[in-house]
């Protein structure tokens, strides 16, 4: 198993009564509950953590992408990847945006990433997602086009970086006489793709096609979830004739370790909660407009949702659900073992921070990460795991 | 009064439609929220007038065709539609996204139409005067910010939501989005040939309209060359319900006095 840190760098000073006037951290939040003396000190705080993880011997670190929000602070990825590119030396690079739908032009993305993967020889990892629900609002991308604008977006950057410039895409919403990506990328014939999702059998029928292979990330679900969406992806390799291996299937779960199980929920508890039920916080319309799923998968979702975002959910709740990774060192070796037994994912990305965790508690709960739990399971690693079958 | 409830086959794109009533031919473009069912305004225009309401492909129990991408290609579906049908001389009444379409069919072609009514229609834009976003309303909200009267939403709210409805409510939404997302509920290309229509309008507006704000009434009057712009009072965004007895009436006038 490898391990990825993962960041969604929150602006953690967020007033926490914020929600008596407004219904949601997402969107419509006036941004004066923004203060750009506290985001300058959050965000050399929040890359200091990542950093650290580099130097910690993680596998690798990742950023994020939303728009519009105090959830997640990093509206254009690559400048936070950029940033760590130069500052580290051995962790892969993860960018998990980015949202090519919200794009006029996703070429951009074609060379942002190629800039990185030419900057880190060959350190990045390139993350293509949809964005969730609340961008489209944000962005006034139509979510009726969502699915078709991602693939013909992934054609186009695929297309960049594969086939001799210049060349011509002809799609439906794109359209270029010249495809002529400077530079081109430093991996060959291109960097790994990895595709967040919460969950879609579309998503999986398409990143598990032979002709992609591409990683698929489980992003924030319960353990549950987990193992029914990762069952997917097996079974649709084996209907295309081969077997995944655990390399094509991750999990991004926030994390936290410290001394025992119980101080660990202790000092995680406030911060988890912020996390959960202050920055996480939209209604419904926000979350899923009207075609960013498919008319079948909504009204199962949909459901589901309804009884995930049902009132305030407390450290108890996710931590029961194994929707978080809470306890000492020999606690988390266990669920880990075990999860991993059961569904057999090649990549962890623990989210080292959540909500307001402060800066000491990060750095104390990655290194008891880094030390005690992530050896354990390199140790084993002598033959490479199979995505369990069952 | 009976109605014919059929499924009809335009360009290959089964088509719920409902038609009723005797004399000259009416074609009726609904709304955001499609035309399941045979309503009271409806009944009413069909003692005057041959009614025929189709759902809009992408609405309903009308397919979803892979050729709809934008309220142009409704506007000439609709055009295939009068031409199929025969209606020459068509009165053509489209409430809200049903009257973007009816101007989007008479900016191409007013040939087939004898007058135009618009209720509270989508399609232009006017600079600082913002409609209301319906995509982040939760059903309460829209059925509240739908209609003036408070009473008339919570009898609204009461009734009952069937599965049935409640998977064509969010067919319906699907297609909104995929239509109106972005831009935003407009064309920017209409109002430049808004002149181009050359039949006697009537423009319709619910004077506390909240999806679309009744200043949108005067844009469109400007625009529309000879229009006639008549605003209810004490109604919202769905004149043809709360305001059902003055919506018809005052179109059965505005008819008999300009096509006689």
């Amino acid at each position: 198993m490898k391990f990825f840190a993962f960041h969604l760098m929150p602006y953690a000073a967020l007033d926490p009564d914020y929600d008596k006037q407004h219904n949601t951290a997402w969107v419509t939040l006036p941004n004066s509950y923004y203060d750009p003396k506290i985001g300058h000190q959050l965000y050399n705080r929040y890359l200091d953590e990542l950093e650290y993880c580099d130097a910690l011997g993680f596998d690798g670190i990742c950023v994020n992408e939303h728009h519009q929000n105090a959830y997640g602070l990093m509206p254009v990825p690559g400048v936070m990847a950029g940033a760590l590119s130069r500052r580290t030396k051995n962790a892969k690079i993860a960018v998990l945006g980015r949202a090519l739908p919200l794009l006029n032009n996703p070429l951009v993305v074609a060379e942002e990433f190629a800039m990185l993967d030419n900057i880190t020889g060959g350190r990045l990892v390139a993350g293509f997602v949809r964005g969730i629900g609340a961008e489209y609002h944000s962005w006034g991308a139509n979510p009726a086009e969502s699915h078709d604008r991602f693939h013909e977006a992934h054609d186009l950057i695929l297309q960049a970086w594969t086939q001799p410039g210049p060349s011509v895409f002809e799609g439906k919403y794109y359209h270029f006489q010249y495809v002529n990506c400077w530079p081109r990328p430093y991996q060959q014939p291109h960097p790994p793709i990895w595709i967040p999702s919460q969950g879609s059998r579309e998503t999986i029928e398409w990143a598990s096609h032979p002709s992609r292979k591409y990683t698929y990330l489980q992003t924030f679900s319960p353990v549950t979830a987990l193992a029914r969406y990762m069952g997917m992806y097996r079974e649709s390799a084996e209907k295309y004739g081969y077997t995944a291996t655990s390399e094509q299937v991750g999990w991004a779960v926030p994390t936290y370790v410290a001394e025992t199980d119980e101080i660990a929920r202790r000092e995680a508890k406030p911060h988890i909660e912020f996390f959960l039920n202050k920055l996480l916080r939209m209604p419904q319309e926000m979350l899923l407009p009207p075609g960013y799923l498919s008319l079948s998968s909504m009204q199962g979702v949909m459901a589901a949702k309804r009884a995930l975002s049902t009132g305030n959910q407390t450290l108890e709740d996710v931590v029961e659900k194994g929707v978080f990774l809470c306890g000492s060192p020999a606690t988390l070796r266990e669920k880990l073992e075990r999860y991993q037994q059961e569904i057999g994912f090649g990549y962890l990305l623990p989210s080292i921070h959540f909500g307001t965790l402060p800066h000491e508690l990060v750095k104390k709960s990655s290194e008891l990460f880094a030390t005690e739990v992530m050896p354990y399971f390199r140790a084993r690693a002598a033959t490479p795991a199979r995505v369990a079958a069952g | 009064m009976t109605f014919r409830d059929s499924i009809e086959t335009f360009n290959g794109c089964k088509t719920h439609l409902m038609r009723g009533g005797k004399g000259p031919p009416m074609l009726f473009l609904h709304g955001a929220a499609g035309a399941r069912a045979w309503l009271p305004f409806m009944e009413r225009l069909a003692q005057g007038f041959d009614l025929v309401v189709p759902e809009h492909p992408g609405f309903g129990r009308s397919d979803s065709p892979d050729w709809l991408d934008n309220v142009g290609d409704l506007a000439y579906f609709y055009l295939d539609v009068i031409e199929t049908l025969g209606l020459s001389g068509v009165h053509l009444v489209g409430t809200s996204l049903g009257g973007w379409v009816a101007a989007e069919i008479a900016v191409r072609d007013c040939r087939d139409l004898k007058t135009l009514t618009l209720s509270a229609p989508a399609g232009i834009h006017v600079k600082g005067l913002s409609k209301g976003d319906t995509f982040l309303w939760s059903p309460e909200q829209m059925v509240r910010n739908l209609v003036h009267d408070p009473a008339l939403a919570e009898k609204m709210l009461a009734q009952p939501v069937s599965d049935e409805q409640q998977f064509a409510d969010m067919k319906n939404r699907l297609t909104m989005a995929k239509l109106t997302w972005q831009p935003r509920l407009y064309n920017p290309h209409l109002a430049k040939w808004l002149h181009r229509i050359n039949v006697p309008t009537l423009i319709l507006w619910g004077d506390d309209d909240k999806v679309i704000p009744p200043g949108y009434g005067p844009a469109f009057q400007k625009l529309i060359p000879g229009s006639r712009l008549d605003v209810i009072a004490d109604c919202g965004h769905l004149p043809q319900v709360e305001r059902m007895e003055e919506w018809t009436g005052k179109i059965a006038s505005f008819i008999a006095e300009v096509a006689s």
